[in-house]
């Protein structure tokens, strides 16, 4: 039943960019990364459902790894940043929450533009999976840009990298090794970050990226 | 032969690593210097002249050869390739390295820091050996930066420190953008698909667009090492700051290496010429060679002078190379032949007269420890008489004399011109002649300059005490620059042999040759037909000496044999001083008030003392060189403007630089959406 296939595969990636602009109108912490995990499911079942449309057991480890680093450590890793931190208050943003979800649209709009006739005459599924990929990712970037929390900027490039996952599922090929060892590099650079982040914390008694400018002397 | 050619490149690049190991593991300080010194010179002289004897004989007996060596790109592998064009520059590249080296054997004894030059010497002779040899993209960009950097760092090993420094970086900046400029041609002509390989460069289709941007790529890749004019800046300035054997190979064989880069690109590799590909070269060289000249002759520094000389004939090099091709892209292949005879042989020439001149030039800097202003010198042709007839020689094939070689180039250049009203286009019809009296008076300027160094410098009497004390320099200093100035001799009493050992190379490149020039009656050469017009070394040498020795016979006869010793007339001054001589200033002031307002912008006025004061009236001459003002201070001042407004970028938050890198993402998204 492909038109079965196809649907499901395309409402699962289609929700990761749907989760996607929901941590970009997200302003708290908590809710933030409670949002990620949900991302890191949706991408672990997609890749799963991958891994059964395209009948490549491998990729059934890498939703593994999705589900248990992405959706489950990784968030709890932050949550308990924060509660160390003592960040519960409210994200500031750079821009207001109505401008930036309306550049996420015009960044959907633009990847569904470039993706659609640069992978015509490609397996569907594919295209529409890269297509959607390259929204999660872009929102990523933005939603990088128009934080000044930290911890958020983190947020951002996580989910940045399950569009990156995404993308390389759909693409039919992507090796095992690859994954794993993606995997453990996000690993380890959460781990740099939260040494960074209680580094800032330390010495500035924030984690607003805001300080480091002052402490630069920079004007804004 | 091509592989025993490329052993003597790595025979070279041994030496080098022999003189720092030789000079770190022996004894050090002067005694060790001169063992390492004449261990490199002794070596290169030994592997240069193998090498010539090689390329020679791959020349006369018409080898063509490959090979693929396994270095470099690991699936491309670096190609090797020995055929006419390339051995004919071979042989004037290793005739000018063994000259330098063997010079060197006496010249460099007098370094101050030999262990700057030894290392770095052998390097840069591999390097020039090696370009002609190479056959793909990769293998000639990387010998070519090898020659560069290895010249680059000989200008710097001379120990005047803020002069060289200048000179250094200026060379580097427009070395760089040289090689950047070739770099950017050979990626056009590879295509696509990248081939880098020569063999297949030359198959390939081309647009015409893509071939134009190949001329004028090439013209600026080889046009700034060889010093067309307005990209000469930095050669009167990297050429004399070298030690002297070095600027001669500098100037007298290097540059004709960026000729052969010009002549393989556009001759060779981009195929079929458009007729006014020619345009542009021929302007270029016809300006080069005249603007070359006029700063020749108001130079007063006698390497600088030289280097001067160096871009004129650069300059005609340039115009024989834009009338064969003007030939060519019309189908006259005979005619493109002579000229591009008449380029190849010209450049031959001036590599032995520069060479010589260059030898010359430094054995005057040793005999008056390192003086090289003209005005500070005279009378050297007492104290030297070996090396001061050498130069003499060298100095009248630079000016183009008769009997001698630099005549006959010059004067097949003129031939090819006047075949030049035969060509279709009217705008060659007119421009050619042009470029002819930019060509006559350069070769009229050159004589007088040479007429002007040779004379200030070597005859009159001496206007220092450094030029007074000058002796002979050492013999292997003297046997180099009389073995140059009779090659010049040589070549030009026959210069059938040059003429007809070029023949193959004209064959490969314009499909045509010059008739076979040594089975004429009387050892003349004939560049078109009998009727046109030929010429004879050996009866213009004949009449000279039979003339000079009836001049001398009849003067001796008519007047009276018996020295006297008398006073001159001495204009009215009791005592005549070497300071009351006709300085290099002087005698080229009247040329200097007809181009000088024209060409540098030059004024002269006199600033007389107040009244009653005791200080003495002053002549002020300024003088600007246009093309630095208008075209590299503007060009330093924009680069510098723009690193001011770049420089701001350095201090960037984090989200800055994310912001930044977020908009060009989707700026080349959204022109990726736009394009298709």
């Amino acid at each position: 039943m492909p038109k079965l296939y196809f649907d499901i595969a395309h409402t699962l990636a289609g929700s990761l960019v749907l989760l996607s602009f929901v941590m970009l109108y997200q302003r708290r912490l908590g809710a933030l990364v409670n949002v990620l995990a949900l991302h890191a499911v949706v991408l672990a079942l997609s890749v799963a459902w991958q891994a059964h449309i395209q009948g490549l057991p491998h990729l059934y480890i890498t939703a593994a790894i999705a589900l248990v680093f992405k959706a489950i450590v990784v968030p709890m890793a932050l949550r308990r940043m924060i509660v160390m931190l003592g960040i519960h208050r409210e994200i500031e943003t750079v821009t207001g929450i109505g401008l930036s979800m309306l550049a996420g649209i015009g960044l959907v709009a633009l990847s569904m533009a470039v993706m659609l006739p640069a992978t015509a005459g490609v397996d569907p599924v594919a295209r529409e999976d890269i297509a959607l990929a390259l929204s999660v990712v872009l929102i990523g970037l933005l939603l990088m840009v128009t934080r000044r929390n930290a911890v958020s900027q983190v947020v951002g490039f996580l989910s940045l990298e399950n569009g990156i996952v995404l993308a390389a599922t759909g693409a039919q090929g992507m090796p095992l090794v690859v994954e794993i060892s993606v995997a453990f590099s996000i690993l380890i650079a959460l781990i740099v970050i939260g040494i960074f982040l209680f580094r800032i914390r330390e010495r500035f008694d924030t984690v607003d990226v805001q300080a480091l400018d002052r402490f630069r002397g920079e004007r804004r | 032969m091509l592989t025993a050619l490329l052993l003597c490149a790595v025979a070279l690049l041994a030496v080098s690593v022999l003189a720092v190991l030789g000079y770190g593991g022996g004894r050090r300080g002067v005694a060790g210097g001169a063992v390492a010194t004449t261990l490199v010179y002794g070596g290169c002289l030994a592997v240069s002249a193998l090498a010539f004897v090689l390329a020679l004989a791959a020349l006369l007996g018409g080898v063509t050869a490959g090979l693929t060596v396994p270095l470099g790109l690991p699936w491309l592998g670096a190609h090797f390739r020995l055929d006419a064009l390339s051995a004919a520059f071979l042989v004037l590249v290793t005739l000018g390295a063994a000259g330098a080296s063997f010079y060197a054997l006496g010249y460099g004894q007098h370094a101050e820091a030999p262990m700057r030059v030894l290392p770095f010497y052998p390097v840069f002779l591999a390097g020039m050996l090696l370009v002609p040899l190479a056959d793909d993209a990769y293998a000639f960009l990387l010998c070519w930066e090898l020659m560069s950097l290895a010249s680059w760092a000989l200008v710097l090993a001379e120990p005047r420190p803020e002069e060289n420094a200048r000179a250094g970086y200026l060379y580097i900046v427009m070395a760089s953008f040289g090689t950047l400029a070739l770099l950017l041609a050979f990626g056009l002509l590879a295509g696509p698909e990248g081939h880098y390989a020569f063999a297949e460069m030359r198959g390939a289709e081309r647009t015409p667009l893509t071939s134009a941007l190949v001329l004028t790529l090439a013209i600026l890749g080889a046009g700034s090492k060889a010093g067309l004019v307005p990209l000469h800046v930095w050669l009167p300035l990297a050429h004399p700051a070298a030690p002297s054997h070095v600027s001669a190979l500098m100037s007298g064989v290097m540059t004709k290496v960026a000729v052969y880069a010009f002549i393989r690109i556009v001759f060779d590799l981009v195929g079929q010429p458009e007729w006014w590909w020619s345009i542009p070269i021929l302007t270029l060289g016809g300006s080069t060679a005249a603007l070359g000249v006029l700063h020749a002759l108001m130079e007063r520094d006698l390497k600088r002078l030289l280097a001067y000389s160096t871009i004129e004939n650069i300059g005609i090099v340039f115009i024989g190379l834009g009338l064969a091709l003007a030939f060519e892209a019309s189908g006259y292949r005979a005619a493109a032949a002579l000229a591009l005879t008449a380029a190849l042989f010209h450049a031959f020439n001036h590599t032995l007269f520069k060479s010589a001149l260059f030898y010359g030039a430094g054995a005057v800097l040793t005999a008056t420890h390192g003086e090289r202003n003209i005005e500070r010198l005279g009378g050297l042709i007492h104290r030297m008489p070996v090396s001061s007839a050498a130069v003499l020689v060298a100095a009248m094939a630079a000016a183009a004399l008769p009997p001698l070689n630099g005549f006959v180039s010059e004067w097949l250049a003129f031939q090819a011109i006047l075949v030049s009203p035969d060509l279709p286009q009217w705008g060659l019809k007119f421009l050619i002649p042009t470029v002819g009296m930019l060509l006559a008076l350069a070769a009229a300027l050159a004589a007088s300059c040479f007429v002007r160094a040779y004379g200030i410098a070597w005859l009159g009497r001496p206007r220092t005490a450094a030029a007074a004390e000058a002796v002979e320099t050492d013999r292997f200093s003297s046997a180099a620059m009389l073995g140059c100035a009779a090659l010049c001799v040589l070549f030009g009493l026959f210069p059938g042999l040059v003429i007809d050992a070029l023949a193959p190379v004209t064959e490969g490149l314009v499909g045509a040759r010059m008739p076979a020039q040594l089975g004429q009656a009387w050892l003349s050469i004939v560049p078109i037909a009998d009727s046109r017009s030929s010429y004879n070394g050996v009866l213009v040498f004949l009449f000279i000496v039979a003339s000079a020795m009836m001049a001398a016979a009849a003067i001796h006869r008519f007047a009276s044999r018996a020295l006297r010793r008398a006073p001159p007339w001495d204009c009215g001054f009791p005592n005549l001083s070497p300071s009351m001589q006709y300085t290099g200033t002087s005698l080229s002031q009247p040329l200097r008030r007809v181009f000088g307002p024209v060409v540098f912008r030059s004024r002269e006025h006199v600033e007389m003392p107040l009244p009653g004061s005791v200080a003495p009236a002053r002549i002020v001459r300024q003088r600007q060189d246009l093309v630095w003002e208008f075209l590299y201070l503007p060009i330093g001042r924009a680069v510098g403007r723009a690193t001011e407004v770049l420089n701001h970028l350095q201090f960037l938050t984090i989200r800055r630089y994310l912001v930044f890198v977020f908009l060009s993402l989707v700026l080349l998204l959204l022109g990726l959406g736009l394009w298709s």
